[in-house]
């Protein structure tokens, strides 16, 4: 059986790869693509390491498959700092402690960043369901959380 | 393993039927759960999501048609289908992460074939009717006739669910799901119980639909619960004729979630819960 023959757009440049149908979103970023900031936690939708943004929707990029992404619009973890830049949420990841081991991180900003999309100014209620589907087993979360109210503030700043 | 995204019904239907081991792909979160796991293995996946009729919601015949593949998140972000069905809405909602809200559809969760699924109790109350496609043209099946049992749906080789069909809402009307499980978020329905009612001018209810999930091999249309409401205004007396009904239906099954008799009361409280949030939406609707 042939590969599939995918040209997509991930973090707004054309993209294009080959994969097998069993491929997933994640292996083919990682393994492929060679952007291996989405991380691998669990492989089956529950821990979040893997989230990006997929036609600007919050996805687990381990549950979608490679041979889907065609002519869709993929943003990553990759994306989310201009240059040498970081945005407001990984400044304030990195202010506020709000990783250790960082395995969760990149997931953290991208589903943290696609909720402060939405909702300049969550609630410490909305901002923990939110990222109720992205697991950290370092921080306890209550630094991940003031890390997110904080740059929110920032971000509303401008 | 043969990938195909077809754009039309028929070609997805002539896909199905003509290949032995096809699988569905609407949002992915059980498939390709059950792919990493061996749980199946499919030769061939058929992604819906290019059918326009499985990714749209519109307004027909003063109901509402919804997608089978159209996501939770889309679902919630409606602006007008959680006035009507807010009991849909909400069951639909509870069904995992926003990660997993992204991609879960009512197809999906419907054609998963477990007896747990939170948006079924929902639709089955709703009186929601499946929109079915197949090799030998189109049929519509209510919701509570497409599950048979665990994993198995009274769909023909090659059928599939297009969309579903929320019939017309009369003044007065609403509905409510609630589910028991042993944490806040994120976990399997240990008893799912949904409620659809119509109320008359002074307040006494004409119709209603009462759903059970999670507490036989199949999700429950629980007639006699309904029948015990229905010209109430559900006072307790009625209450209480309702969850007795309501728990008279359960057959479940003992596991760590969860012990029949635990299963079997809770029934009849969330019955009687979501039956009274139920008509209190129902009063302003």
């Amino acid at each position: 059986m042939a590969k599939h023959h995918i040209e997509t757009t991930v973090n707004g440049d054309a993209v294009e790869f080959l994969c097998e149908t069993e491929d997933t979103l994640l292996d083919v970023l990682r393994d492929t693509l060679q952007l291996t900031g989405s991380k691998e936690g669990c492989a089956s939708g529950d821990c979040g390491a893997c989230s990006v943004m997929l036609d600007g929707r919050l996805v687990c990029s381990c549950l979608v498959l490679g041979c889907e992404v065609g002519g869709r619009r993929v943003d990553t973890i990759e994306g989310v700092a201009r240059g040498q830049t970081l945005h407001p949420l990984q400044q304030k990841f990195l202010e506020h402690a709000a990783l250790q081991c960082g395995i969760c991180t990149p997931g953290f900003i991208v589903a943290s960043k696609a909720l402060l999309e939405r909702n300049p100014d969550p609630s410490e209620t909305e901002i923990r369901y939110w990222l109720a589907g992205n697991l950290c087993r370092c921080t306890g979360y209550d630094k991940i959380v003031s890390a997110v109210k904080d740059a929110a503030v920032a971000l509303r700043k401008g | 393993m043969r990938y195909e995204a077809p754009e039309t019904v028929e070609s997805a239907a002539a896909l199905l039927q003509s290949t032995a081991g096809a699988r569905i792909l609407a949002g992915g979160t059980d498939l390709l759960v059950q792919m990493r796991g061996d749980v199946v293995d499919p030769t061939l996946i058929v992604d819906i999501k290019r059918i326009a009729e499985t990714r749209t919601v519109t307004e027909e015949k003063g109901g509402w048609r919804i997608g089978a593949a159209v996501t939770g998140a889309e679902l919630k972000e409606h602006p007008r289908l959680k006035n009507v069905w807010p009991g849909v809405i909400e069951a639909a909602n509870l069904i995992g992460s926003t990660q997993v809200q992204g991609r879960a559809t009512l197809g999906g969760n419907l054609c998963n074939g477990s007896p747990a699924a939170d948006s079924v109790p929902a639709l089955i109350a709703a009186g929601a009717v499946a929109a079915l496609a197949g090799p030998r043209g189109r049929r519509d099946l209510p919701v509570e006739d497409v599950m048979l049992g665990p994993r198995r749906l009274a769909l023909e080789p090659g059928e599939f669910v297009v969309s579903f069909l929320l019939p017309p809402r009369p003044p007065r009307s609403s509905d409510a799901y609630l589910r028991f499980i042993p944490r806040t978020e994120m976990d399997i329905a240990v008893v799912g119980a949904g409620v659809s009612l119509t109320l008359d001018a002074a307040g006494t209810i004409t119709a209603a639909r009462v759903s059970l999930g999670a507490v036989a091999p199949r999700v429950l249309l629980v007639a006699a619960a309904a029948q015990a409401i229905v010209g109430s205004r559900l006072d307790k007396p009625a209450q209480d004729r309702l969850e007795a009904a309501a728990r008279a239906a359960c057959a479940p099954i003992d596991d760590k979630r969860g012990t029949v008799e635990f299963r079997i009361h809770v029934a009849g409280v969330l019955a009687r819960r979501a039956a009274l949030i139920a008509l209190d939406r129902a009063r302003t609707a």
